[in-house]
């Protein structure tokens, strides 16, 4: 996507100075096929159709898919913290850490208490907003046990810079050790 | 006749109608000047100004970030800067600018005197200049909203953010998008009928085309967040649940609202630019525009892909795939359109040969910085590359691209271009040079930091960052380029105020432009033309640069001073053709007392002084009242000679006077505000999760009846009256459209009687607002219907043209009040 941003950027700047340096003998005639059809027209509908598509694509493939062992836990916003609860382990609440089994799909059920706030782990998938009211499902996967930073990637006031949580991915022993309670 | 007879024809019709045009004396005549030069000249100092505000707020935010764990500012503060910087910018600085140039510039590229309603323009301009001070005053005193310039629920809600911050967002915004309307009706009314004789639409100054693209868009674009502010206003006045989950209401009805408004916005702030562009750059390439219809086309499929895309704001928030996907293409799609006005612009330098001046200068700026936001806008369409960046300095950066690059720039470029015909004087010093070469150069260093921060991850509206996250350098590089652009641009302002004051006199249309605004002398004077042109083709000063001096000696139409009152052509709207000659208003206090009235009835709420804000709408009645009432014309003229043998009727004697054509645009943005209110009605109704209410409202049979026959009453009494008007038969028709009034405002108080408590659920509170657009307009027909029966009785003959605006008025509130009634009553009735 960079190298044909600039590649366009690199074109269009050509063609202006060109336009810019050259000195026709007499006014030119209005090439209107050329400047409009082809580059006005043509160029940015190519483009586009090509990006849309490659977009879709992609997307559809961080869809969440049905999986017969997706692990469910549900993230809950407030100023200025998130709790996660576990529907394999009722009862049990962690507050701004998460814990997920590695190497498994996992649907996060977002929600905030008062305000706006959105769950966004940058390694682990993109950004999706808490929203008070309303219930969102994304879908991360860590591919290795470990630490995730996170972040509410929406404003929500003064706590917004601290309101930040991370991710523990554990291995499938420590994950079942998590559930029974241990620490 | 010989040379000195000539001038000396000129001349006396110069001193003659600039005696007819003259302010009053003294520093009273700012006060009740209506003139688009002068009027034009304060929104543009005023806007400059607020750039001015904007741009200490951007240092105070650079200034912050330059190093990690500042301890400079709190979030507190930093909150209320970024608030302000972008409020600032977007309302009180981007619209009015290019208001003010429009102002100052539309009539002399039409070919007419003035705009379609002077006092109009003076009442918008002081109601932006009281709605903004306050804005700022409680800034000062640490009272600045802090949440964000979108101003998301429930963060603005008053049980988050208790103080007066929101309010004086809410109020003192929306008291500006009042002003910016009022504008919109002057621009649209003026493009459509106020012309040259001979300028058919296709011959019109491309730039008239942009604005025209500009105006509807504010009229239909700025509705939705009026409503959104009246809605979030009266959450935090009256504890109306509108985005309380709890109770019905639902905060994403607000994002819907704000970014129906906030996507056309940047369309309606990049769009005027473009038109300056596609005025300047054939100018300064020697030629004519490369393909006029394809950029006239290209700006109307920009206006009307805008509104289907504001969703692409709220891609995180969990909108359904397929939603995604359409809004997806639909806003890469808007590349299209801009890709054809940027190969017209650069066909257009192709063809001609280029003159390196400052003004050309400025536009290659624009070039080199527009296509790297443009380029940076499609990534941000892309849905799964937007999940990642949302919320970042990438955004930030994107977001400053095109609206410095493809706004400020080109700005700066027209006030340089124009400059001769604003202030007569032309560049002088070097000063505009070196202000570039600093503002240009340091902008794409700042920014292409934080573009490179926000892929690193950092946040927007952080007020801080830690150590050891790879971000210190690039912040530091930014604001330290950051500072000097800001040195660059208070240069440009520096030079722009040397030349004004010391710049040599130009000559006449020193750039050897083809459009009418340079036939006028330098500064253009108040009145404008000394005659009305007539133009024969799309560039008149290209084949004929005589035209300058027959327009001058009196030419052209109205050229006849004998009248001694302020009059202008109106043409067919198509065809050109002069149709109506109008008498524009001369000099009054009124727009100005009635702005001190309207923005008293704005802000007394933040001091919850709800009885003063009464008070004041009860003077805004009294003074609207007062200034129809001393406009309108005593007496009937018939047919007045406009010149070139023609007898043309006085606009007020027509059928359709600029009244009729300002209210029909006006009804337009009422239209949309209603039609978003029924919008989030049927939003709340499907979306928000604590739905359906307890009970819905059942109708009884008599407010029905009352609604529907008062609606018929209303719709017929304006008819009937206009065949009543040619028999002097008015009054039967009068009362039966004031009965319908009342009929219709009985049936809205019985929606209000049968709930009576509007803030237990959005439900209520919805019908509320539905009831009162009921009552509200109810009342102003009757005020309408009240004048014209007062009219009758002080003697004067009613108008078809006055019957004809109260007739558009009456079938809009009738329209309108049976579809909220009966979206009140609907539920109740089958559920």
């Amino acid at each position: 996507m960079l190298a044909g941003g600039v590649a366009i950027f690199a074109f269009v700047l050509g063609l202006l100075t060109a336009a810019l340096v050259r000195r026709p003998a007499r006014e030119g005639d209005p090439a209107t096929g050329i400047w409009l059809w082809t580059l006005g027209l043509g160029l940015p509908l190519a483009t586009l159709a090509a990006l849309t598509v490659y977009g879709l694509v992609m997307g559809e493939r961080l869809l969440p898919r049905e999986t017969p062992d997706l692990v469910t836990v549900e993230a809950e916003a407030r100023q200025w913290a998130w709790s996660f609860a576990y529907s394999d382990a009722p009862g049990l609440v962690t507050v701004d850490v998460l814990h997920i089994p590695a190497g498994l799909p996992v649907d996060v059920r977002i929600t905030s208490v008062d305000v706006v706030h959105s769950f966004w782990v940058p390694r682990l998938a993109g950004k999706l907003d808490a929203i008070p009211g309303h219930v969102n499902v994304l879908r991360i996967e860590a591919q290795a046990p470990g630490t995730y930073a996170g972040q509410s990637a929406e404003f929500s006031g003064t706590g917004y810079r601290e309101h930040t949580f991370t991710v523990e991915a554990h291995g499938p022993a420590a994950w079942n050790a998590f559930l029974q309670g241990a620490p | 006749m010989n040379q000195t007879g000539l001038h000396g024809t000129a001349l006396r019709l110069h001193k003659t109608l600039a005696r007819i045009w003259a302010p009053d004396p003294g520093w009273r005549g700012w006060l009740t000047t209506s003139n688009n030069n002068d009027i034009g000249r304060l929104f543009l100092c005023v806007a400059t100004a607020f750039f001015v505000i904007g741009g200490l707020l951007a240092m105070l935010i650079r200034a912050q970030l330059a190093t990690p764990g500042s301890a400079f500012m709190g979030p507190e503060a930093y909150n209320q800067v970024f608030t302000m910087h972008g409020t600032v910018m977007m309302f009180l600085f981007a619209i009015p600018f290019f208001e003010a140039m429009s102002m100052l510039l539309l009539p002399g590229m039409l070919g007419t005197r003035d705009l379609a309603f002077p006092r109009l323009g003076a009442y918008g301009l002081w109601v932006y200049i009281f709605g903004g001070t306050a804005v700022i005053i409680a800034m000062l005193m640490g009272l600045a909203p802090d949440g964000g310039w979108f101003m998301y629920p429930p963060l603005t809600s008053a049980a988050f953010s208790p103080g007066l911050g929101a309010d004086v967002w809410l109020l003192g915004i929306t008291s500006i998008e009042v002003s910016a309307i009022a504008t919109a009706v002057e621009v649209v009314v003026t493009v459509l009928r106020y012309r040259a004789a001979g300028m058919s639409l296709s011959r019109m100054p491309i730039f008239a085309w942009y604005i025209l693209v500009v105006s509807v868009m504010i009229l239909t674009a700025f509705p939705p967040m009026i409503l959104g502010s009246l809605l979030l206003e009266v959450e935090r006045a009256l504890d109306w649940p509108f985005f309380q989950v709890e109770n019905g209401g639902d905060p994403l009805l607000w994002q819907h609202l704000f970014w129906l408004f906030g996507h056309p916005e940047v369309y309606i702030i990049f769009l005027p630019a473009a038109g300056m562009i596609a005025t300047i750059l054939p100018v300064m390439a020697r030629t004519t525009l490369l393909g006029y219809g394809w950029v006239v086309a290209a700006a109307i499929s920009l206006a009307v892909l805008s509104f289907g895309l504001w969703v692409h704001h709220m891609f995180t928030t969990g909108i359904p795939h397929l939603g995604l996907a359409f809004f997806s293409a639909a806003s890469t799609l808007v590349a299209v359109p801009t890709s054809v006005m940027i190969f017209s612009w650069i066909g257009t330098l192709w063809k001609g040969r280029v003159r390196m001046e400052l003004p050309m200068l400025w536009l290659i700026g624009f070039f080199a910085t527009f296509v790297i936001g443009g380029l940076t806008g499609v990534m941000l369409a892309i849905v799964p590359f937007n999940w990642q960046v949302h919320d970042t300095h990438f955004v930030v950066a994107h977001l400053h691209y095109v609206l410095i690059g493809g706004y400020v720039f080109p700005m700066i470029a027209a006030v340089y271009f124009f400059q001769p015909l604003l202030t007569g004087r032309s560049s002088f010093f070097r000063l505009g040079g070196v202000a570039f070469w600093l503002v240009v150069p340091a902008f794409h260093v700042t920014f292409l930091a934080v573009h490179v921060a926000g892929l690193l991850g950092q946040r927007r509206r952080t007020w801080t960052y830690n150590e050891g996250q790879g971000w210190e350098v690039l912040n530091l590089v930014a604001s330290v380029a950051s500072f000097v652009m800001a040195i660059g641009f208070a240069l440009v302002i520096l030079d722009i105020a040397i030349n004004t004051f010391a710049g040599l006199r130009g000559r006449r249309n020193q750039w050897n432009a083809t459009t009418l605004e340079w036939a006028a002398a330098n500064p253009s004077p108040n009145y404008g033309f000394a005659s009305i042109p007539v133009v024969r083709g799309r560039y008149p000063l290209l084949k004929d640069p005589d035209l300058a001096l027959r327009i001058a000696k009196g030419e052209g139409y109205l050229a006849d001073t004998s009248r001694n009152r302020r009059e202008t052509l109106i043409v067919a709207t198509t065809t050109g053709e002069p149709s109506q000659v109008v008498v524009l208003p001369g000099n009054s206090i009124l727009p100005f007392l009635l702005a001190v009235v309207t923005s008293t009835s704005f802000l007394a709420p933040l001091f919850k002084a709800y009885w003063l804000s009464g008070l004041a709408l009860v003077g805004v009645i009294i003074l609207a009242l007062i200034w129809v009432w001393r406009l309108a014309p005593a007496r009937t003229e018939g047919l007045v000679d406009a010149g070139h043998g023609s007898q043309l009727p006085i606009a007020s004697e027509t059928a359709d006077p600029p009244g009729w054509w300002g209210s029909l645009f006006l009804l337009l943005a009422d239209g949309v505000h209603f039609g978003s209110l029924l919008f989030g009605y049927a939003f709340l109704w499907t979306v928000a999760p604590n739905w359906p209410p307890p009970t819905y409202l059942s109708p009884e049979l008599w407010p029905v009846v009352l609604a529907v026959g008062g609606a018929v009453a209303l719709a017929l009494a304006p008819r009937l009256m206009l065949r009543g008007i040619e028999r002097g038969r008015v009054w039967p028709m009068l009362l039966m459209g004031a009965i319908g009034t009342l009929a219709l405002g009985a049936a809205a108080a019985s929606v209000m009687l049968a709930r009576p408590d509007p803030a237990s659920h959005a439900f209520d509170a919805t019908l509320w607002l539905l009831a009162g657009h009921v009552a509200f307009h109810a009342a102003l027909t009757l005020i309408m219907l009240g004048y014209l029966g007062l009219r009758r009785i002080a003697g004067h003959s009613l108008r078809v043209g006055e019957a004809r605006i109260v007739g558009l008025w009456a079938d809009f509130t009738a329209a309108t009040s049976l579809l909220a009634l009966g979206a009140a009553w609907l539920p109740g009735a089958f559920g």
